[in-house]
């Protein structure tokens, strides 16, 4: 005799209680499985406290002198504040953009009347190095790692970065101010 | 583990695959087919709860080892922050600290049944002695995790049980120095415990795949205490022990939430939301309550050395067990004097974790006294002698027919199973 229950004309065509509750007790399984795993899932992402350090930040401009590059940093990520001259801002508008690798004009890269203030992320978009200012063919920035070279706009002009450094998100709170983030 | 694998791969893949390690076959004929006994209880499904315990401890501590960080300066600090900040580190947090509660209830009523049925008896002596191995680690383990908080408790139950070691003679100071890592518990003591605390889980995990493994050997025990004999004695794996201890686990994890969410710090101690202070030691030092039991028997001993002896001892002793206890029979079951002896022990257990929680005064040191010298002669004394004097209860001839009734005949049906099953829609 076998001690495993005697199959009665197991495989019907109707559905059994059996399937329904095999069925059942495996979505509700599925279920709670889903929710038990959400909660290990969303613990990798960024906590409250580092999003508190994330907000956006308010920096002074009256102290950027004419010519002069700021650094600073907003959640984590390095970025420059420069103050452009007429020679600088000229240059940087008066470019042919089909010459560029990633066109974008000027005027879209800093905000309408502020054009002597270029606000971009201080990471070469090659690869990760912080580029030098005021060095380079084009007197913007050049990125000691690999060559990389971009201009008074922060575009790229030589070297193998891909695109353009790249505008955060700010706006002036006054002729002297702006808020980061 | 004990024949060839009866597993048959179906596809070309399988066998292939099989053939150069043949993994799912020993996955199969341990945990598919294995026959165990058809009369084992619940308390049976407290070994696959523990696996899965071992399992949530370690995915929870390894999360919670993301955000944590092992500094003296900013230990207490970072858990804060977990329960505060990360996303369910609250939940994360909770679920660890009442897992390890949940970890040592489930180990003590494994061991429990062990006492009963008799399963550390031959064959299964290293079986028990790998048990005992996990319990100790544990201890280590839950001790270590217990101090990465940095309270107050956490400070002191780490100075406390660290000065324990001073009482070995000539070498004990040295010893002590070079646990803490400097004059006192401080930041290298801390750093240490983090490392050795992620470590010791997964010396748990190879320990309780030998464990597995001597299990295997012989198989289950079962509450008749009579090994198998033929193949209607024994059922498969699955699905009946499969469903089985998954149903047990969902009972007992209902249990585990209901801590975590409704009452998280019932089992612990307020004290250890207060940051470490060297300074001050809290009025009343209690570990946490799963090592009370060891912490009274320390303290009933008025000698520092002896205490710490009889602590250790207490735990080294289980290591005898098999051999301490010279009956033939082996469940409890039926031996009607060996069963008022243990219940006593159990009892005598329950009384001296709660004579752990009380301060070294008055009738609690006679009681802890009494009850520490029952708890050694009870293994020492009752054990040994007990198997030479009773008179056991008769045996059943078979499992089968201690599950399938007097009729004798293992053709019929189990009581309550009279009629059909319904296989209508």
């Amino acid at each position: 005799m076998t001690t495993v229950a005697t199959t009665h004309a197991a495989a019907s065509a109707e559905p059994t209680r059996r399937d329904f509750l095999y069925i059942a007790t495996s979505a509700a399984g599925a279920v709670g499985l889903a929710g038990a795993i959400w909660p290990f899932i969303s613990q990798m992402g960024p906590d409250a406290a580092t999003i508190a350090a994330g907000a956006p930040v308010d920096f002074d401009l009256s102290p950027v002198a004419e010519g002069q590059i700021v650094k600073l940093f907003w959640r984590g990520k390095l970025i420059f504040v420069r103050h452009r001259t007429k020679d600088e801002i000229k240059s940087a508008q008066d470019t042919d953009l089909t010459s560029l690798r990633d066109p974008q004009a000027d005027a879209d890269r800093v905000k309408a009347g502020k054009d002597q203030w270029l606000i971009v992320y201080g990471n070469c978009t090659h690869l990760g190095c912080v580029p030098l200012g005021n060095e380079g063919a084009f007197h913007g920035w050049q990125c000691p790692c690999h060559g990389s070279v971009f201009d008074t706009s922060g575009r790229i002009r030589q070297g193998p970065a891909p695109t353009n450094l790249p505008v955060p998100p700010y706006a002036f709170t006054s002729d002297t101010a702006i808020r980061i983030g | 583990m004990s024949g060839p694998s009866t597993y048959v791969p179906k596809s070309a893949f399988g066998k292939w695959f099989e053939s150069r390690l043949p993994i799912v076959g020993l996955i199969h004929s341990s945990f598919v087919v294995f026959p165990n006994p058809r009369n084992l209880n619940y308390l049976w499904t407290f070994g696959g709860i523990l696996a899965f315990m071992l399992v949530a401890q370690i995915v929870t501590g390894v999360v919670l080892a993301m955000h944590y960080t092992p500094h003296a300066s900013m230990a207490f600090a970072s858990v804060e922050s977990i329960m505060r900040d990360v996303n369910y580190g609250w939940m994360i947090r909770y679920l660890h600290a009442n897992g390890a509660s949940m970890f040592f209830i489930a180990v003590y009523i494994h061991m429990f049944r062990g006492f009963y049925y008799g399963s550390y008896k031959a064959p299964r002596e290293i079986l028990w002695i790998l048990g005992v191995i996990i319990f100790l680690l544990m201890m280590a383990t839950a001790f270590m995790g217990y101090v990465l908080p940095w309270g107050q408790m956490s400070f002191w139950g780490a100075t406390v049980i660290t000065n324990l070691f001073s009482a070995i003679p000539v070498v004990g100071e040295t010893i002590v120095t070079y646990l803490w890592g400097g004059y006192s518990v401080d930041n290298p003591t801390l750093n240490r415990f983090f490392s050795l605390h992620y470590l010791l889980p997964f010396m748990i995990a190879g320990v309780v795949v030998l464990h597995i493994w001597a299990l295997h050997v012989p198989g289950s025990n079962n509450p008749a205490g009579i090994e198998k004999k033929t193949e209607k004695d024994t059922l498969p794996f699955h699905p009946y022990f499969t469903v089985k201890d998954a149903f047990a686990l969902v009972c007992f994890l209902m249990v585990y939430v209901w801590f975590a969410f409704y009452i998280p710090n019932f089992l612990g101690h307020a004290d250890n939301y207060i940051e470490a202070n060297a300074a001050v030691t809290p009025a009343h030092i209690v570990p946490e309550w799963y090592f009370l039991p060891f912490y009274a028997i320390l303290r009933a001993v008025p000698d520092k050395l002896l205490g710490v002896l009889a602590m250790f001892g207490s735990i080294a002793i289980l290591v005898f067990l098999p051999w301490l206890d010279t009956s033939r029979v082996r469940s409890g079951r039926y031996r009607p004097v060996f069963q008022v002896f243990f219940w006593l022990f159990a009892i005598n257990a329950v009384l001296l974790g709660w004579l752990g929680a009380k301060p070294p005064e008055g009738g609690y040191v006679l009681a802890s006294r009494i009850c520490t010298a029952y708890y050694f002669a009870y293994f020492i004394i009752v054990l040994p002698l007990l198997g030479l004097f009773e008179t056991p209860k008769a045996l059943p001839a078979s499992i089968a027919d201690s599950v399938l009734g007097k009729s004798g005949s293992a053709n019929a049906m189990p009581q309550g199973a009279a009629h059909e099953p319904s296989n209508k829609a």
